[in-house]
């Protein structure tokens, strides 16, 4: 994207790279990127200042397939990494995606506090409710009866419920969109990105490969109907009465996102004389 | 290079007594006291894991010309009461040459500083205190401990004062406070040969009129953070680390810098690569066990060339271990800790003052190289408070080597170069574009498991080190050209070792002394020409295995077999340790 000028419009095919993929044909990942990358085209943003964070999953893989800076980290550290990234940066568009189990499994602390935190994130979490990567095995949204050579008869243990989660731990963004549902999905983003603050979007996103029934969600997904609430009672409500495949904005909060006072300097040469001068006695 | 003092110059004083009774305040104000009057010296404190209420002793060390690191044994103890002092008697020598003065009301002598030999003697503290107004059993006891070291009466008031008058103390009472004491002192030395043998002697070679600083190592570090132009930090609060960047918290809303406190250990390392991925040099701060925990992401720093400061104090290990206490085991988790083959560099200041400096050529390392740079500083160093010279600032043409122009499609993140160092795009940067990847990759960055790949890309990770020019800071070379005898040391135990090959060469032996700076990448050639002409070697460190040792077997060619001097925290290596070798090598 060397060389854009102002006048040139920016389509979607733009945010694309030349690094193929290496999902399995059928992946919804494959709409949740075409939905990534219509979201940045309709926001015009420059792909230069744009970062990309993930951690470690099929859907992590992400950042090398678009045209923006990208930083593919640990399993499941790609919101702290993106948190500072942010904070020394505040100029940049940060978008954190990654999967189920790198964001609420191995990196579920880091979510809490990044609800907590509220800084001026968008996170994209492609839920597939399995391990895929690792070929099949089940992920702290999958539910408790399913089963796998890890987990045969299932894991007994309830999914969790991470729009709930976020609400409780004080998101101020929080929307499901569905990796089959492109305009749905992209929507949802550009409305993410745009809002100040930590914006969360659970993007329901098929594994055909492990969880071939989830090719069912195109006919179970359904929207709300509804437009995002900010009652917090209102938006636990919806949540507690939620089947887990309701799409659309569920809660928009008025919180202020977190920025620190002072941004970094990038200035060796700053004059440090009246630190040093506290230490002469 | 500083000129350390022998035992001679130097008196030692421990002030002890259980929480609430005042030790460390007096031992503080006492160091201040001594730095306003011309003079140098360093405390330490060692105290129980107990928040509040535990049992404290502040360790302090006066001379007139700069010292380092605490000597054989303490020439008084001043306990204010006894209680649970046996939990750290061990760490506070006493000879039969020692005063253990106690407040009259502290009751029976401990047996064990009993059996040290020293004179013992009490002194109505609390009583003292109780006719003064504003007055404590500890400023009453801080007066004493002037007088019996020599220092000026007025020097000790007026830095009570600037303390004190805040509480609302007033002067008068302050003076008079100090005076009470001061009188005991002169009585007591007036009466008692070895307390009048307790006062400083008068030194020629002493500048009462030099600049001074008074600065904790941990603080130094902080100086040196900023000086190498660390302007983002993320941290999990851990002892003794923490107040390395309290110091730093509120200077960073000076001088434009974001500290951000993180949920856990993991989070504030990946905060620091997210930050300095960013263009910002960045530093996490820790201790052992938060170590362990951001191993694998400083292997991600390492991987995707991330430039990164991890500035680790180390204390009692392993797990939990002691963590108010210091011990030099986190050498080995530093040098061989992160998993694959990961080149990356290791530090370790010498001193208090050398905090600045190394931390400052810390920073410099990870930006040059865009690596991963460990400091490995340790609680006696962190938390000790110590009266230096007013150092020379270093200064290093700091540069995180940048493209020009670079064009989307052609740029290669990843650049096989000479140097090994490739141009590092930052986001914002138009054509720059890459992804940072801790997956193994080409040139470009794209995910690649091919072997030739794998191999171009740890021969450029691992050149980039070992071809770097790191210059005479690899490490402090000190002692005789000549000599036969060498002594290998690192980190805080330089202090000891310095002093006891100082008392050594004064009695006619050659010595040499090699004081490791740069730990990673290993210089064997240079180690090589430092240990010309040597025969037999000590090797002297603070830990019970012996890890540096192992190290220097591990990397270097000794020219002799190596003589090994350890033992593990929280008692420190002692001058007399490492002279009692040296004498049987006579």
């Amino acid at each position: 994207m060397d060389g854009m000028t102002p006048e040139l419009k920016l389509e979607p095919k733009h945010y694309k790279s030349d690094v193929n993929p290496i999902w399995c044909p059928g992946c919804g990942h494959y709409g949740v990127q075409a939905a990534i990358n219509r979201a940045f085209a309709e926001l015009q943003l420059d792909p230069a200042k744009v970062v990309v964070v993930s951690g470690i999953g099929c859907s992590s893989r992400i950042p090398a397939y678009t045209t923006c800076y990208g930083f593919h980290g640990l399993h499941g550290r790609a919101l702290p990494l993106a948190i500072g990234l942010k904070l020394a940066r505040p100029d940049l568009t940060v978008l954190v995606a990654g999967g189920d189990g790198d964001g609420f499994s191995i990196g579920g602390n880091h979510f809490l506090h990044a609800c907590r935190r509220n800084v001026d994130l968008t996170y994209v979490v492609m839920d597939n409710e399995v391990y895929g990567m690792t070929k099949g095995q089940p992920s702290p949204t999958t539910g408790p009866d399913w089963d796998s050579d890890l987990q045969p008869g299932g894991t007994g243990i309830s999914a969790f419920r991470p729009l709930g989660v976020a609400l409780q731990s004080g998101a101020n963004f929080l929307a499901r969109g569905f990796s089959g549902d492109l305009n749905g999905l992209t929507k949802l983003i550009v409305q993410g990105i745009k809002h100040p603050g930590f914006s969360f979007v659970h993007a329901l996103s098929p594994c055909i490969t492990f969880r071939p029934e989830e090719r069912e969600w195109k006919n179970l997904t359904h929207s709300a109907g509804t437009d995002a609430t900010s009652d917090f009672n209102e938006a636990s409500r919806r949540l507690a009465e939620d089947d887990g495949l309701t799409t659309g904005p569920v809660y928009i909060g008025h919180r202020k996102p977190y920025a620190p006072s002072v941004a970094p300097l990038v200035d060796t040469k700053t004059d440090l004389s009246a630190i040093v001068a506290e230490f002469r006695i | 290079m500083t000129q350390f003092t022998t035992a001679a110059d130097t008196v030692s004083v421990a002030i002890t007594g259980s929480g609430g009774a005042g030790a460390i305040t007096a031992g503080s104000l006492l160091l201040e006291a001594a730095g306003r009057a011309g003079w140098y010296g360093l405390m330490t404190r060692t105290v129980g894991p107990q928040i509040r209420g535990g049992e404290a002793a502040a360790l302090v060390r006066l001379s007139r010309s700069p010292v380092a690191g605490h000597g054989d044994r303490f020439d008084v103890l001043i306990a204010l009461d006894w209680r649970n002092v046996e939990r750290f008697v061990a760490e506070i020598p006493l000879g039969p040459q020692s005063v253990a003065l106690a407040c009259e009301e502290a009751g029976e002598v401990p047996e064990r500083i009993a059996a040290s030999g020293a004179l013992s003697l009490t002194a109505p503290f609390t009583k003292l205190a109780e006719d003064i107004r504003g007055a404590r059993p500890n400023i009453i006891a801080l007066g004493t401990a002037a007088a019996l070291v020599g220092l000026p009466e007025q020097a000790m008031i007026e830095t009570v004062a600037a303390t004190l008058t805040d509480k609302g103390v007033s002067l008068d009472d302050t003076a008079q406070a100090i005076r009470a004491g001061f009188d005991i002192g002169l009585q007591l030395a007036g009466t008692h040969g070895a307390v009048a043998a307790l006062k400083l002697p008068e030194d020629a070679r002493a500048n009462p009129s030099a600049e001074r600083w008074m600065i904790t190592g941990n603080q130094a570090a902080g100086l040196g953070a900023l000086r190498g132009g660390i302007r983002f930090a993320a941290l999990y609060p851990i002892t003794p680390a923490t107040d390395m960047l309290e110091w730093i918290a509120p200077r960073f809303n000076a001088v434009g810098g974001v500290l951000c406190q993180a949920e856990d250990e993991i989070a504030a390392v990946n905060m620091a690569i997210g930050a300095s991925y960013g263009g910002v040099p960045s530093l996490t701060a820790t201790s052992g066990p938060g170590l362990a925990l951001k191993l694998e992401s400083i292997g991600l720093s390492v991987a995707a060339e991330v430039p990164l400061v991890i500035f680790n104090v180390m204390r009692g290990g392993p797990s939990t271990g002691i963590p108010t206490k210091s011990e030099q085991t986190d050498l080995n988790v530093a040098l061989y800790g992160l998993h694959g083959e990961a080149p990356h560099v290791v530090v370790a200041p010498l001193s208090v003052d050398d905090c600045i400096f190394t931390t400052q050529w810390a920073v410099h390392l990870a930006e040059s190289l865009q690596t991963a740079t460990f400091v490995l500083s340790d609680q006696f160093l962190g938390q000790a408070k110590a009266v230096i010279e007013s150092p020379t600032e270093a200064h290093f043409a700091t540069v995180r080597l940048k493209p020009t122009e670079p064009k989307a499609g052609v740029y290669k993140r990843y650049a096989l170069t000479a140097s090994g160092v490739s141009p590092m795009s930052v986001p914002g940067m138009p054509g720059g574009q890459y992804t940072a990847d801790g997956l193994e990759h080409n040139e470009r960055g794209t995910p690649s498991s091919q072997a030739n790949d794998h191999h171009a890309q740890l021969d450029k990770r691992n050149n980039k080190l070992e071809t770097f020019a790191y210059g005479d800071a690899w490490a402090e070379i000190d002692g005789d050209a000549d000599a036969e005898i060498g002594l290998i040391t690192w980190g805080s135990t330089t202090a000891p070792v310095r002093e006891a090959m100082a008392r050594a060469r004064a009695n006619g032996q050659k010595i040499r002394l090699v004081a490791l700076r740069l730990l990673s990448p290993a210089r064997p050639v240079q180690l090589a020409e430092a240990l010309k002409g040597i025969k037999r070697l000590m090797v002297v460190e603070q830990s019970h295995s012996g890890q540096f040792l192992g190290y220097l077997r591990a990397h270097y060619d000794l020219p002799a077999p190596a003589h090994s001097l350890r033992h593990p925290g929280p008692l420190a290596i002692r001058p007399a340790e490492v002279c009692d070798v040296l004498s049987s090598w006579s």
